[in-house]
């Protein structure tokens, strides 16, 4: 059966850059095809204010696949969307009704400063990667199976940490803006395998300095963010991260 | 980081939160389990135990309360300043906020906890002015012992209707700081697991009702059961 095409009132976020005060418009998206995903709907309407000689509303997306991590914003009130475990990308038109305002925030915490429109700085996740989040020396090629030996709970819970994506949904649905989940996922990742475990220490401790020093608040266990997460990527990473910073604190 | 700097990160202070909130949860079933006494239609129990607290357990007294204000002071200051931290995080609000439902534990309680605690603590300086500083009444136990009787002062002001309604006010708060505060004291200490954290969540449900149930109780027992002053 034919869909009937709907029509969309968008209510954005236009902001000319991050020096300049922003305010809320709402635009007419008319004709819109139940099928098309949340971004195509942002590329006509886009495309009519190109048109009509009107500057385009500015968002971030790369793989509209939900893998890449780039396109999050915050749509009536959610982080990526009502839909539990999905990105922004994912979103279809036919999650709204015909009529309906779609509320488009970008994300908002003091860390994560706006560029233009929905698009927000999210190198601060950046500076704490680079403070631990990874592994120093090259492990070079797949090793023979048993030369490491993995336990089978540890590589599935290191599998669920490594689905992160760094798209920053935990910081803008947590009430307090806390990374706590983003950087515990990474911590847990790579401290629940062996090749993770000889920088473990200095990991955690630099990546909870760096988190702090960009500004970001604490965790209240309030576990939005795991609710919103694309990846459900559960607290449990964040308690992982607390203990492995005891350790190193008191080690 | 130093050792001593780690007691001021973000995970260090929430360390120090949720200690101090166990400990003064432990505070409170002592608390709780004294005031049963306030039950018993003879005052001596009571009075006898309250006596013994000030009196009969020479120096140690002071260190517990010591130990005990230190305790809620530390659990005050990291609460303004973690609070403050959180505040500070994000400049620019959302127009809307949707919770996002699903396995989030987000509640009034857990977004509240700032405004209850300060009630709790507004309360507690109340709290030790009404009793603890309070009139003092001397009386002779049957047994012949000249000791203050703590449970005239506590019946002659739960007589009053304001008076009552206000503890029971307060006490409500403290259930539902309770209710976050139990199982998410265990997650800030890094104490999550696939078991655990079920029963820990129900576990501090179950004690926040239990406390706030007990503190309510008194207060609502003296006015509406035996009409305060007796
Ligand atoms: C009998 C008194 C109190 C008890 C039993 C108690 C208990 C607790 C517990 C167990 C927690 C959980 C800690 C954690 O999440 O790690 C907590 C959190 C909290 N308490 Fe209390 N508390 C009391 C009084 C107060 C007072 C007087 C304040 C004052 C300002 C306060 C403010 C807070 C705040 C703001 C949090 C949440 C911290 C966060 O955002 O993570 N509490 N409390
Ligand atoms: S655009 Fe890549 S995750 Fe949405």
């Amino acid at each position: 059966m034919e869909k009937k095409n709907i029509t969309i009132y968008v209510k954005v976020w236009r902001q000319e850059d991050a020096n300049t005060k922003g305010r809320f418009q709402t635009y007419t998206v008319e004709d819109v095809n139940p099928d098309m995903s949340f971004l195509e709907m942002l590329d006509v309407l886009n495309e009519n204010l190109i048109k009509n000689d009107d500057i385009p509303i500015e968002f971030d997306n790369d793989c509209r696949e939900g893998i890449c991590g780039m396109c999050g914003v915050v749509i009536n009130g959610t982080a990526h969307g009502p839909k539990s475990g999905t990105t922004t990308c994912e979103v279809r038109m036919r999650q709204f009704k015909d009529g309906q305002t779609i509320l488009v925030e970008p994300w908002r915490a003091r860390p994560f400063p706006v560029i233009k429109d929905l698009v927000v700085d999210r190198t601060a996740f950046d500076r704490i990667m680079s403070k631990g989040g990874y592994i120093s020396v090259r492990t070079g090629g797949v090793p023979e199976a048993r030369s490491i030996l993995v336990p089978k709970e540890n590589a599935d819970q290191a599998m669920d940490m490594a689905a992160c994506i760094g798209c920053g949904a935990c910081v803008a649905a947590c009430p307090n803006a806390s990374a706590a989940l983003f950087v515990g996922a990474k911590v847990s990742h790579l401290g629940l395998l062996p090749q993770g475990r000889p920088e473990a220490k200095r990991r955690v401790d630099r990546m909870v300095v760096q988190m702090d020093e960009e500004g970001f608040g604490a965790c209240s266990n309030h576990g939005e963010c795991e609710a919103v997460c694309p990846k459900e990527i559960s607290i449990t990473a964040i308690a992982r991260m607390r203990r492995e910073f005891l350790k190193a604190a008191v080690g | 980081m130093r050792f001593s700097m780690s007691l001021f990160s973000s995970i260090g202070k929430k360390l120090f939160m949720g200690l101090s909130g166990l400990m003064l949860s432990g505070f409170i079933v002592v608390h709780l389990l004294g005031n049963l006494a306030l039950l018993n239609p003879d005052r001596d129990p009571f009075n006898k135990y309250a006596h013994f607290l000030t009196h009969g357990l020479g120096n140690a007294i002071y260190v517990a309360e010591f130990l005990l204000a230190a305790i809620f002071i530390i659990h005050i200051v990291y609460a303004v300043a973690v609070t403050w931290g959180n505040w500070m995080a994000r400049p620019v609000g959302y127009a809307k906020v949707t919770n996002a439902g699903g396995t989030s534990r987000k509640s009034i309680a857990s977004t509240t906890m700032i405004y209850g605690g300060v009630l709790i603590a507004i309360f507690t300086v109340m709290h030790l002015y009404h009793f603890k500083f309070g009139e003092v009444i001397m009386y002779t136990t049957k047994d012949g012992q000249q000791i203050r009787d703590l449970y005239a002062v506590v019946y002659q002001f739960f007589g009053n209707i304001w008076n009552t309604v206000f503890y029971i006010v307060v006490m409500l708060i403290l259930g539902f700081h309770l209710s976050h505060g139990v199982w998410s004291a265990f997650q800030s200490l890094g104490l999550n697991g696939r078991r655990f954290t079920p029963f820990i969540q129900g576990f501090g449900y179950v004690f926040a009702v239990i406390m706030g149930v007990g503190f309510i109780g008194l207060p609502f027992y003296i006015y509406f059961l035996t009409g305060g002053a007796q």
